[in-house]
Protein backbone atom coordinates (compact mmCIF):
# COMPACT_ATOMS: atom_id res chain seq x y z
CA UNK A 1 0.00 0.00 0.00
CA UNK A 2 2.81 2.34 0.70
CA UNK A 3 4.42 1.97 -3.10
CA UNK A 4 0.60 2.62 -4.46
CA UNK A 5 0.71 5.62 -2.18
CA UNK A 6 3.70 6.85 -2.90
CA UNK A 7 3.24 6.72 -6.69
CA UNK A 8 -0.24 8.31 -6.04
CA UNK A 9 1.58 11.32 -4.38
CA UNK A 10 4.07 11.44 -7.43
CA UNK A 11 0.93 11.88 -10.29
CA UNK A 12 -0.55 14.41 -8.24
CA UNK A 13 3.09 16.04 -7.62
CA UNK A 14 3.49 15.50 -11.56
CA UNK A 15 0.43 18.13 -12.10
CA UNK A 16 2.20 20.95 -10.45
CA UNK A 17 5.41 19.97 -12.60
CA UNK A 18 3.31 19.91 -16.24
CA UNK A 19 1.69 23.56 -15.01
CA UNK A 20 5.15 24.99 -14.75
CA UNK A 21 5.67 23.15 -18.21
CA UNK A 22 2.48 24.26 -19.95
CA UNK A 23 3.73 27.80 -20.79
CA UNK A 24 6.90 26.83 -21.78
CA UNK A 25 5.61 24.07 -23.63
CA UNK A 26 3.16 26.28 -25.43
CA UNK A 27 5.89 28.90 -26.69
CA UNK A 28 8.20 26.62 -27.71
CA UNK A 29 5.68 25.01 -29.64
CA UNK A 30 4.92 27.81 -31.57
CA UNK A 31 7.99 30.36 -31.59
CA UNK A 32 10.68 27.62 -31.29
CA UNK A 33 11.44 29.65 -28.31
CA UNK A 34 12.91 28.50 -25.14
CA UNK A 35 12.33 30.92 -22.86
CA UNK A 36 14.64 30.15 -19.96
CA UNK A 37 13.12 32.98 -17.90
CA UNK A 38 10.00 30.95 -17.48
CA UNK A 39 10.52 29.89 -13.90
CA UNK A 40 11.38 33.14 -12.61
CA UNK A 41 8.09 34.65 -14.26
CA UNK A 42 6.21 31.77 -12.41
CA UNK A 43 7.46 33.13 -9.04
CA UNK A 44 7.04 36.87 -10.43
CA UNK A 45 3.48 35.42 -10.78
CA UNK A 46 3.34 34.06 -7.32
CA UNK A 47 4.24 37.71 -5.95
CA UNK A 48 2.02 39.06 -7.99
CA UNK A 49 -0.69 37.09 -6.71
CA UNK A 50 0.62 37.83 -3.29
CA UNK A 51 0.24 41.52 -3.64
CA UNK A 52 -3.41 41.37 -4.97
CA UNK A 53 -3.70 39.28 -1.95
CA UNK A 54 -2.57 41.54 0.61
CA UNK A 55 -4.08 44.16 -0.98
CA UNK A 56 -7.30 43.38 -1.60
CA UNK A 57 -7.60 40.74 1.49
CA UNK A 58 -8.95 37.89 -0.90
CA UNK A 59 -7.99 34.48 -1.22
CA UNK A 60 -5.44 33.30 -3.22
CA UNK A 61 -7.86 32.08 -5.84
CA UNK A 62 -9.55 34.77 -6.31
CA UNK A 63 -6.07 36.68 -6.36
CA UNK A 64 -5.37 34.88 -9.23
CA UNK A 65 -7.95 35.43 -11.27
CA UNK A 66 -7.22 39.28 -10.92
CA UNK A 67 -3.35 38.28 -11.67
CA UNK A 68 -4.16 36.77 -14.71
CA UNK A 69 -5.04 39.32 -16.81
CA UNK A 70 -2.65 41.65 -15.77
CA UNK A 71 0.27 39.00 -16.55
CA UNK A 72 -1.59 38.28 -20.03
CA UNK A 73 -0.83 42.29 -20.66
CA UNK A 74 2.63 42.04 -19.13
CA UNK A 75 3.58 38.62 -21.44
CA UNK A 76 2.16 40.67 -24.39
CA UNK A 77 4.00 43.59 -24.00
CA UNK A 78 7.78 41.56 -23.34
CA UNK A 79 7.09 39.66 -26.47
CA UNK A 80 5.96 43.22 -28.65
CA UNK A 81 8.70 44.85 -26.79
CA UNK A 82 11.79 42.17 -26.48
CA UNK A 83 11.37 38.97 -27.84
CA UNK A 84 10.10 39.76 -31.38
CA UNK A 85 12.76 42.06 -31.91
CA UNK A 86 15.30 38.81 -31.27
CA UNK A 87 12.85 35.70 -32.72
CA UNK A 88 14.80 34.61 -36.37
CA UNK A 89 16.66 31.80 -37.70
CA UNK A 90 19.42 31.96 -34.89
CA UNK A 91 18.17 30.69 -31.56
CA UNK A 92 20.79 31.96 -29.64
CA UNK A 93 19.40 35.39 -29.82
CA UNK A 94 16.44 34.90 -27.94
CA UNK A 95 18.18 32.73 -25.53
CA UNK A 96 20.65 35.08 -24.71
CA UNK A 97 17.52 37.70 -24.02
CA UNK A 98 15.38 35.80 -22.02
CA UNK A 99 18.34 34.53 -19.30
CA UNK A 100 19.17 38.28 -19.10
CA UNK A 101 15.58 38.81 -18.59
CA UNK A 102 15.61 36.14 -15.72
CA UNK A 103 18.85 37.46 -14.14
CA UNK A 104 16.80 41.04 -14.24
CA UNK A 105 13.85 39.31 -12.57
CA UNK A 106 15.56 37.73 -10.30
CA UNK A 107 16.97 40.73 -8.86
CA UNK A 108 14.27 43.13 -9.76
CA UNK A 109 12.37 40.46 -7.37
CA UNK A 110 15.29 40.57 -4.47
CA UNK A 111 14.99 44.42 -4.31
CA UNK A 112 11.60 44.77 -3.69
CA UNK A 113 10.24 41.68 -2.03
CA UNK A 114 13.18 40.78 -0.70
CA UNK A 115 14.88 37.25 0.18
CA UNK A 116 12.40 36.56 2.72
CA UNK A 117 10.08 33.06 2.48
CA UNK A 118 6.73 33.92 1.46
CA UNK A 119 3.72 31.98 1.52
CA UNK A 120 0.01 31.87 -0.32
CA UNK A 121 -2.34 30.96 2.29
CA UNK A 122 -5.16 28.69 1.55
CA UNK A 123 -6.63 28.69 5.10
CA UNK A 124 -8.18 24.91 5.87
CA UNK A 125 -8.10 23.79 2.27
CA UNK A 126 -4.00 23.58 2.59
CA UNK A 127 -4.57 20.81 5.17
CA UNK A 128 -7.51 18.84 3.56
CA UNK A 129 -8.00 15.67 2.14
CA UNK A 130 -10.02 12.64 1.11
CA UNK A 131 -9.87 8.92 1.55
CA UNK A 132 -10.41 7.07 -1.80
CA UNK A 133 -10.23 3.86 -0.15
CA UNK A 134 -6.53 2.81 -0.49
CA UNK A 135 -4.87 5.55 -0.64
CA UNK A 136 -5.69 9.47 1.27
CA UNK A 137 -5.29 12.29 -0.79
CA UNK A 138 -4.30 15.84 -0.38
CA UNK A 139 -7.57 17.58 -1.67
CA UNK A 140 -4.30 20.69 -2.71
CA UNK A 141 -2.09 17.92 -4.99
CA UNK A 142 -5.96 17.01 -5.99
CA UNK A 143 -7.31 20.26 -7.22
CA UNK A 144 -3.39 21.09 -8.65
CA UNK A 145 -3.47 18.13 -10.83
CA UNK A 146 -7.28 19.05 -11.91
CA UNK A 147 -5.92 22.25 -12.84
CA UNK A 148 -3.02 20.92 -15.14
CA UNK A 149 -5.35 18.62 -16.70
CA UNK A 150 -7.65 21.27 -17.54
CA UNK A 151 -5.11 23.96 -18.53
CA UNK A 152 -3.22 21.11 -20.93
CA UNK A 153 -6.64 20.63 -21.80
CA UNK A 154 -8.23 23.98 -22.31
CA UNK A 155 -5.18 24.74 -24.24
CA UNK A 156 -5.52 21.95 -26.83
CA UNK A 157 -9.06 23.32 -27.59
CA UNK A 158 -7.72 26.17 -28.26
CA UNK A 159 -4.88 25.13 -30.63
CA UNK A 160 -7.46 22.67 -32.56
CA UNK A 161 -10.58 23.77 -32.37
CA UNK A 162 -10.25 27.33 -32.76
CA UNK A 163 -9.19 30.00 -35.38
CA UNK A 164 -6.63 31.23 -33.16
CA UNK A 165 -5.01 28.28 -32.53
CA UNK A 166 -4.66 27.64 -36.33
CA UNK A 167 -3.13 31.02 -36.68
CA UNK A 168 -0.57 29.35 -33.77
CA UNK A 169 0.01 26.46 -35.76
CA UNK A 170 0.76 27.73 -39.11
CA UNK A 171 2.30 30.17 -37.82
CA UNK A 172 4.31 27.82 -36.00
CA UNK A 173 4.92 26.20 -39.63
CA UNK A 174 5.96 28.91 -41.58
CA UNK A 175 5.92 32.34 -40.33
CA UNK A 176 5.99 33.94 -44.07
CA UNK A 177 3.70 32.49 -45.22
CA UNK A 178 1.64 32.56 -42.68
CA UNK A 179 1.25 36.51 -43.14
CA UNK A 180 0.68 35.37 -46.87
CA UNK A 181 -2.76 34.47 -44.85
CA UNK A 182 -2.94 38.00 -43.64
CA UNK A 183 -1.74 36.66 -40.36
CA UNK A 184 0.61 38.88 -38.44
CA UNK A 185 2.99 36.76 -36.67
CA UNK A 186 4.34 39.39 -34.34
CA UNK A 187 0.93 39.99 -33.17
CA UNK A 188 0.21 35.92 -32.55
CA UNK A 189 3.68 35.45 -30.80
CA UNK A 190 2.46 38.06 -28.45
CA UNK A 191 -1.04 36.47 -27.71
CA UNK A 192 0.53 33.21 -27.43
CA UNK A 193 3.23 34.36 -24.72
CA UNK A 194 0.25 36.36 -22.76
CA UNK A 195 -1.77 33.06 -23.14
CA UNK A 196 1.80 31.33 -21.57
CA UNK A 197 1.67 34.17 -18.74
CA UNK A 198 -1.88 32.96 -18.07
CA UNK A 199 -0.53 28.96 -17.18
CA UNK A 200 1.89 30.63 -15.62
CA UNK A 201 -0.53 32.32 -13.42
CA UNK A 202 -2.11 28.87 -12.31
CA UNK A 203 0.96 27.06 -11.70
CA UNK A 204 2.09 30.32 -9.11
CA UNK A 205 -1.03 29.58 -7.43
CA UNK A 206 -0.21 25.95 -6.61
CA UNK A 207 3.42 26.68 -6.47
CA UNK A 208 2.83 29.22 -3.56
CA UNK A 209 -0.03 27.74 -1.97
CA UNK A 210 2.06 24.59 -1.77
CA UNK A 211 5.58 25.68 -0.64
CA UNK A 212 7.50 28.82 0.29
CA UNK A 213 8.74 30.56 -2.49
CA UNK A 214 11.18 33.81 -2.72
CA UNK A 215 12.78 35.24 -5.39
CA UNK A 216 15.43 32.56 -5.78
CA UNK A 217 13.52 29.49 -6.79
CA UNK A 218 12.72 30.18 -10.21
CA UNK A 219 15.55 28.19 -12.10
CA UNK A 220 14.96 25.13 -10.30
CA UNK A 221 11.11 25.72 -11.25
CA UNK A 222 12.52 25.85 -15.06
CA UNK A 223 14.44 23.23 -14.52
CA UNK A 224 11.37 20.70 -13.88
CA UNK A 225 9.58 22.06 -16.15
CA UNK A 226 12.09 21.57 -18.73
CA UNK A 227 12.32 18.38 -17.75
CA UNK A 228 8.74 17.16 -18.69
CA UNK A 229 8.65 19.22 -21.95
CA UNK A 230 11.31 17.44 -22.72
CA UNK A 231 10.19 14.04 -21.83
CA UNK A 232 6.56 14.39 -23.20
CA UNK A 233 8.13 16.06 -26.53
CA UNK A 234 8.10 19.22 -27.47
CA UNK A 235 5.44 21.10 -28.48
CA UNK A 236 3.37 17.90 -27.16
CA UNK A 237 0.86 19.00 -24.53
CA UNK A 238 -0.70 16.20 -23.27
CA UNK A 239 3.41 14.74 -23.12
CA UNK A 240 4.23 17.64 -20.84
CA UNK A 241 1.53 16.50 -18.82
CA UNK A 242 2.77 12.88 -18.88
CA UNK A 243 6.45 14.42 -18.27
CA UNK A 244 5.22 15.94 -15.88
CA UNK A 245 3.47 12.61 -13.96
CA UNK A 246 7.31 10.75 -14.75
CA UNK A 247 9.11 13.58 -13.01
CA UNK A 248 6.65 13.51 -9.99
CA UNK A 249 6.39 9.74 -9.81
CA UNK A 250 10.37 9.31 -10.16
CA UNK A 251 10.65 12.06 -7.26
CA UNK A 252 8.31 10.18 -4.43
CA UNK A 253 9.75 6.98 -5.22
CA UNK A 254 13.11 8.07 -5.22
CA UNK A 255 12.29 9.88 -1.84
CA UNK A 256 10.82 6.75 -0.59
CA UNK A 257 13.95 4.61 -0.65
CA UNK A 258 15.93 7.65 0.50
CA UNK A 259 15.21 10.72 1.37
CA UNK A 260 17.83 12.36 -0.20
CA UNK A 261 17.26 11.02 -3.45
CA UNK A 262 14.18 13.31 -4.48
CA UNK A 263 15.69 15.64 -6.41
CA UNK A 264 18.31 13.41 -7.84
CA UNK A 265 15.59 10.66 -9.11
CA UNK A 266 13.56 13.30 -11.21
CA UNK A 267 16.77 13.98 -13.09
CA UNK A 268 17.65 10.34 -13.49
CA UNK A 269 14.30 9.83 -14.99
CA UNK A 270 14.62 12.33 -17.17
CA UNK A 271 18.29 11.28 -18.83
CA UNK A 272 16.88 7.65 -18.49
CA UNK A 273 13.84 8.54 -20.89
CA UNK A 274 15.86 10.41 -23.29
CA UNK A 275 18.61 7.72 -23.43
CA UNK A 276 15.95 5.73 -25.06
CA UNK A 277 13.57 8.41 -26.98
CA UNK A 278 15.90 11.49 -27.60
CA UNK A 279 13.02 12.86 -28.69
CA UNK A 280 10.85 12.33 -25.89
CA UNK A 281 7.86 10.06 -25.90
CA UNK A 282 4.86 12.45 -28.13
CA UNK A 283 7.77 14.30 -30.96
CA UNK A 284 5.74 16.58 -33.11
CA UNK A 285 5.74 15.17 -37.10
CA UNK A 286 7.50 18.21 -38.05
CA UNK A 287 10.53 19.79 -36.75
CA UNK B 1 -5.65 49.07 -60.28
CA UNK B 2 -2.32 47.17 -59.37
CA UNK B 3 1.22 48.71 -60.81
CA UNK B 4 4.57 48.70 -59.57
CA UNK B 5 6.82 51.91 -60.57
CA UNK B 6 10.45 51.29 -61.25
CA UNK B 7 10.60 48.58 -59.00
CA UNK B 8 13.95 47.53 -57.44
CA UNK B 9 14.92 44.50 -55.06
CA UNK B 10 17.55 43.13 -53.34
CA UNK B 11 18.87 40.18 -51.82
CA UNK B 12 21.72 41.48 -49.93
CA UNK B 13 23.98 43.02 -52.17
CA UNK B 14 22.80 41.23 -55.01
CA UNK B 15 20.77 43.19 -56.93
CA UNK B 16 17.48 41.28 -58.37
CA UNK B 17 15.36 43.93 -59.90
CA UNK B 18 16.14 46.86 -61.66
CA UNK B 19 13.41 48.77 -62.45
CA UNK B 20 10.23 47.04 -63.15
CA UNK B 21 7.04 48.69 -64.41
CA UNK B 22 4.04 46.68 -64.25
CA UNK B 23 0.49 47.33 -64.54
CA UNK B 24 -2.69 44.88 -64.13
CA UNK B 25 -6.11 46.12 -64.53
CA UNK B 26 -9.57 44.86 -62.90
CA UNK B 27 -10.25 41.41 -64.02
CA UNK B 28 -6.92 41.08 -66.18
CA UNK B 29 -5.17 37.86 -66.64
CA UNK B 30 -1.47 38.78 -66.96
CA UNK B 31 1.57 36.20 -67.40
CA UNK B 32 5.02 36.45 -66.30
CA UNK B 33 7.71 34.51 -68.07
CA UNK B 34 11.59 34.27 -68.10
CA UNK B 35 14.02 31.68 -67.58
CA UNK B 36 14.91 30.84 -63.83
CA UNK B 37 16.59 33.40 -61.64
CA UNK B 38 15.10 35.91 -63.93
CA UNK B 39 13.80 37.84 -61.00
CA UNK B 40 9.67 36.12 -61.80
CA UNK B 41 9.82 35.39 -58.14
CA UNK B 42 11.39 38.26 -56.68
CA UNK B 43 8.54 40.24 -58.76
CA UNK B 44 5.68 38.30 -57.22
CA UNK B 45 7.57 38.44 -53.88
CA UNK B 46 7.67 42.36 -54.39
CA UNK B 47 4.19 43.41 -54.82
CA UNK B 48 2.84 40.74 -51.96
CA UNK B 49 4.92 42.21 -49.32
CA UNK B 50 7.62 39.43 -47.99
CA UNK B 51 9.75 41.92 -49.50
CA UNK B 52 9.73 45.45 -48.62
CA UNK B 53 10.34 48.47 -50.69
CA UNK B 54 9.67 52.17 -50.59
CA UNK B 55 6.34 52.85 -50.41
CA UNK B 56 5.73 54.42 -53.72
CA UNK B 57 6.85 50.99 -55.86
CA UNK B 58 4.09 49.20 -55.61
CA UNK B 59 0.57 51.08 -55.76
CA UNK B 60 -3.18 49.71 -55.45
CA UNK B 61 -5.44 52.17 -56.58
CA UNK B 62 -3.75 54.91 -56.40
CA UNK B 63 -2.23 54.02 -52.93
CA UNK B 64 0.98 53.18 -52.19
CA UNK B 65 1.71 49.72 -50.16
CA UNK B 66 5.11 49.06 -51.37
CA UNK B 67 6.27 49.42 -47.58
CA UNK B 68 3.40 47.15 -46.28
CA UNK B 69 3.54 44.14 -44.62
CA UNK B 70 1.81 40.95 -46.75
CA UNK B 71 -0.62 40.71 -44.03
CA UNK B 72 -1.74 44.45 -44.79
CA UNK B 73 -1.50 43.81 -48.67
CA UNK B 74 -3.77 41.11 -48.19
CA UNK B 75 -6.32 42.68 -46.54
CA UNK B 76 -6.12 45.36 -49.46
CA UNK B 77 -6.86 42.24 -51.46
CA UNK B 78 -4.19 41.18 -53.02
CA UNK B 79 -3.64 37.28 -52.09
CA UNK B 80 -0.68 34.93 -53.10
CA UNK B 81 0.05 31.75 -54.11
CA UNK B 82 3.44 31.09 -53.22
CA UNK B 83 6.10 29.02 -55.32
CA UNK B 84 6.06 25.55 -53.75
CA UNK B 85 2.47 25.31 -52.33
CA UNK B 86 3.43 25.98 -49.30
CA UNK B 87 0.83 24.54 -47.37
CA UNK B 88 0.99 24.27 -43.42
CA UNK B 89 2.11 20.53 -42.70
CA UNK B 90 0.07 21.11 -39.27
CA UNK B 91 -3.19 22.01 -40.52
CA UNK B 92 -5.93 19.69 -42.64
CA UNK B 93 -6.75 20.99 -46.19
CA UNK B 94 -10.13 21.97 -44.52
CA UNK B 95 -7.99 23.98 -42.03
CA UNK B 96 -5.48 25.24 -44.52
CA UNK B 97 -8.67 26.53 -46.86
CA UNK B 98 -9.91 28.30 -43.59
CA UNK B 99 -6.96 29.89 -42.92
CA UNK B 100 -6.96 31.46 -46.13
CA UNK B 101 -10.61 32.83 -45.37
CA UNK B 102 -9.49 34.15 -41.96
CA UNK B 103 -8.87 37.91 -43.62
CA UNK B 104 -12.49 38.58 -46.31
CA UNK B 105 -13.05 41.10 -47.78
CA UNK B 106 -16.98 41.50 -48.04
CA UNK B 107 -19.08 38.66 -48.85
CA UNK B 108 -17.65 37.41 -52.19
CA UNK B 109 -18.08 34.19 -53.72
CA UNK B 110 -15.13 32.16 -52.54
CA UNK B 111 -16.73 30.27 -49.50
CA UNK B 112 -15.44 26.52 -48.23
CA UNK B 113 -18.72 25.33 -50.73
CA UNK B 114 -17.62 27.15 -53.93
CA UNK B 115 -13.84 26.18 -53.68
CA UNK B 116 -14.89 22.35 -53.07
CA UNK B 117 -17.16 22.90 -56.15
CA UNK B 118 -13.82 23.89 -57.93
CA UNK B 119 -11.54 21.35 -56.70
CA UNK B 120 -14.13 18.44 -55.71
CA UNK B 121 -11.40 16.07 -54.88
CA UNK B 122 -10.37 18.27 -51.93
CA UNK B 123 -13.75 17.83 -50.79
CA UNK B 124 -13.02 14.05 -50.26
CA UNK B 125 -9.49 15.10 -48.87
CA UNK B 126 -10.30 17.89 -46.37
CA UNK B 127 -9.52 15.78 -43.26
CA UNK B 128 -6.00 14.71 -44.82
CA UNK B 129 -3.02 17.28 -43.75
CA UNK B 130 -2.25 19.29 -46.18
CA UNK B 131 1.19 17.57 -47.31
CA UNK B 132 -0.18 13.84 -47.51
CA UNK B 133 -1.90 15.43 -51.30
CA UNK B 134 -0.25 14.71 -54.12
CA UNK B 135 1.62 17.86 -55.83
CA UNK B 136 -1.67 18.87 -58.36
CA UNK B 137 -4.23 18.73 -55.13
CA UNK B 138 -1.90 21.04 -53.06
CA UNK B 139 -1.53 23.39 -55.45
CA UNK B 140 -5.33 23.23 -55.75
CA UNK B 141 -5.48 23.84 -51.89
CA UNK B 142 -2.91 26.73 -52.16
CA UNK B 143 -5.01 28.44 -54.84
CA UNK B 144 -8.16 27.52 -52.57
CA UNK B 145 -6.83 29.11 -49.58
CA UNK B 146 -5.49 32.18 -51.37
CA UNK B 147 -9.13 32.82 -53.09
CA UNK B 148 -11.05 32.19 -50.05
CA UNK B 149 -9.88 36.11 -48.63
CA UNK B 150 -11.75 37.06 -51.93
CA UNK B 151 -9.39 38.85 -53.50
CA UNK B 152 -8.99 41.22 -56.23
CA UNK B 153 -5.93 40.03 -57.56
CA UNK B 154 -4.46 36.93 -57.30
CA UNK B 155 -1.00 36.17 -57.40
CA UNK B 156 0.18 32.65 -58.48
CA UNK B 157 3.95 32.08 -58.55
CA UNK B 158 5.27 29.15 -60.64
CA UNK B 159 1.40 27.40 -60.87
CA UNK B 160 2.85 24.81 -62.62
CA UNK B 161 6.00 23.83 -61.78
CA UNK B 162 6.77 20.31 -61.06
CA UNK B 163 3.48 18.94 -61.71
CA UNK B 164 2.24 16.42 -64.55
CA UNK B 165 0.38 17.90 -67.13
CA UNK B 166 -2.92 16.12 -67.32
CA UNK B 167 -2.97 17.93 -63.68
CA UNK B 168 -1.77 21.28 -65.27
CA UNK B 169 -4.47 20.50 -67.21
CA UNK B 170 -7.42 21.04 -64.82
CA UNK B 171 -5.66 23.67 -62.83
CA UNK B 172 -5.44 25.49 -65.73
CA UNK B 173 -9.28 24.78 -66.58
CA UNK B 174 -9.83 26.39 -63.04
CA UNK B 175 -8.65 29.86 -64.32
CA UNK B 176 -11.85 30.99 -66.12
CA UNK B 177 -13.76 30.24 -63.04
CA UNK B 178 -12.20 32.33 -61.17
CA UNK B 179 -11.50 34.69 -63.30
CA UNK B 180 -15.46 35.11 -63.71
CA UNK B 181 -15.45 36.37 -60.22
CA UNK B 182 -14.05 39.51 -61.12
CA UNK B 183 -10.54 39.02 -59.53
CA UNK B 184 -7.75 39.80 -61.70
CA UNK B 185 -4.95 36.88 -62.04
CA UNK B 186 -1.33 36.71 -62.46
CA UNK B 187 0.65 33.75 -63.31
CA UNK B 188 4.18 33.27 -63.31
CA UNK B 189 4.71 30.60 -65.58
CA UNK B 190 8.00 28.66 -67.21
CA UNK B 191 5.76 26.89 -69.68
CA UNK B 192 5.57 29.96 -72.41
CA UNK B 193 3.03 28.20 -74.81
CA UNK B 194 0.93 28.31 -71.76
CA UNK B 195 1.13 31.35 -70.89
CA UNK B 196 0.57 33.41 -73.98
CA UNK B 197 -2.88 30.77 -74.57
CA UNK B 198 -4.56 32.20 -71.41
CA UNK B 199 -3.06 35.81 -70.73
CA UNK B 200 -5.10 38.89 -71.61
CA UNK B 201 -0.96 40.23 -71.40
CA UNK B 202 2.17 38.88 -71.12
CA UNK B 203 5.54 40.18 -69.21
CA UNK B 204 8.51 38.41 -69.91
CA UNK B 205 11.11 39.36 -67.50
CA UNK B 206 15.32 38.67 -67.63
CA UNK B 207 17.52 39.60 -65.68
CA UNK B 208 15.51 41.78 -63.59
CA UNK B 209 14.36 43.73 -66.20
CA UNK B 210 11.07 43.56 -68.37
CA UNK B 211 12.14 42.33 -71.94
CA UNK B 212 8.86 42.10 -73.59
CA UNK B 213 5.87 43.10 -72.71
CA UNK B 214 2.45 43.21 -74.73
CA UNK B 215 -0.42 40.97 -75.90
CA UNK B 216 -0.24 37.54 -76.87
CA UNK B 217 -1.58 38.21 -80.26
CA UNK B 218 0.76 40.69 -81.19
CA UNK B 219 4.13 38.46 -79.86
CA UNK B 220 6.25 36.73 -82.30
CA UNK B 221 7.86 33.79 -81.29
CA UNK B 222 10.98 35.42 -82.33
CA UNK B 223 10.03 38.04 -80.08
CA UNK B 224 9.78 35.68 -77.08
CA UNK B 225 12.68 34.08 -77.88
CA UNK B 226 15.01 37.00 -77.75
CA UNK B 227 13.16 38.31 -74.29
CA UNK B 228 13.83 35.39 -72.89
CA UNK B 229 17.26 34.48 -73.74
CA UNK B 230 18.77 38.14 -74.74
CA UNK B 231 19.70 38.99 -78.29
CA UNK B 232 23.40 36.64 -78.08
CA UNK B 233 20.91 33.34 -77.96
Amino acid sequence: MIWLDTIVQGLLLGGLYALFAAGLSLVFGIMRLVNLAHGDLIVFAAFLILVVVQMTGLNPFLGALIAAPLLFAFGWLVQRVVLNRVLGKDILPPLLVTFGLSIALQNGMLEVFSADSQRLRAGPLESASVDLGPVTVGIMPLLTFASAVMVIFALNQIFYRTALGRAFRATSDDPVTASLMGINPASVFAIATGLAMVTVTIAALFLGMRSNFDPSIGPARLIFAFEAVIIGGLGSLWGTLLGGAIIGVAQTVGAQINPEWQILAGHLAFLAVLLVRPRGLFPRAVD
Amino acid sequence: MLQTHALTASYGQFKALFGIDLHVAPGECVAIIGANGAGKTTLLRSISGVLRNAPGMVTHRGTPIGALSADAVLQRGIAMVPEGRKLFPSLTVEENLMIGGQVRRGDGRWTLDTVYALFPILRERRLSPGTALSGGQQQMVAIGRALMSNPEVLLCDEISLGLAPVVIRDIYAALPRIRETGAAVVIVEQDISRALSVADRVYCVMEGRVTLTGAPAGITRDAVHAAYFGNAA
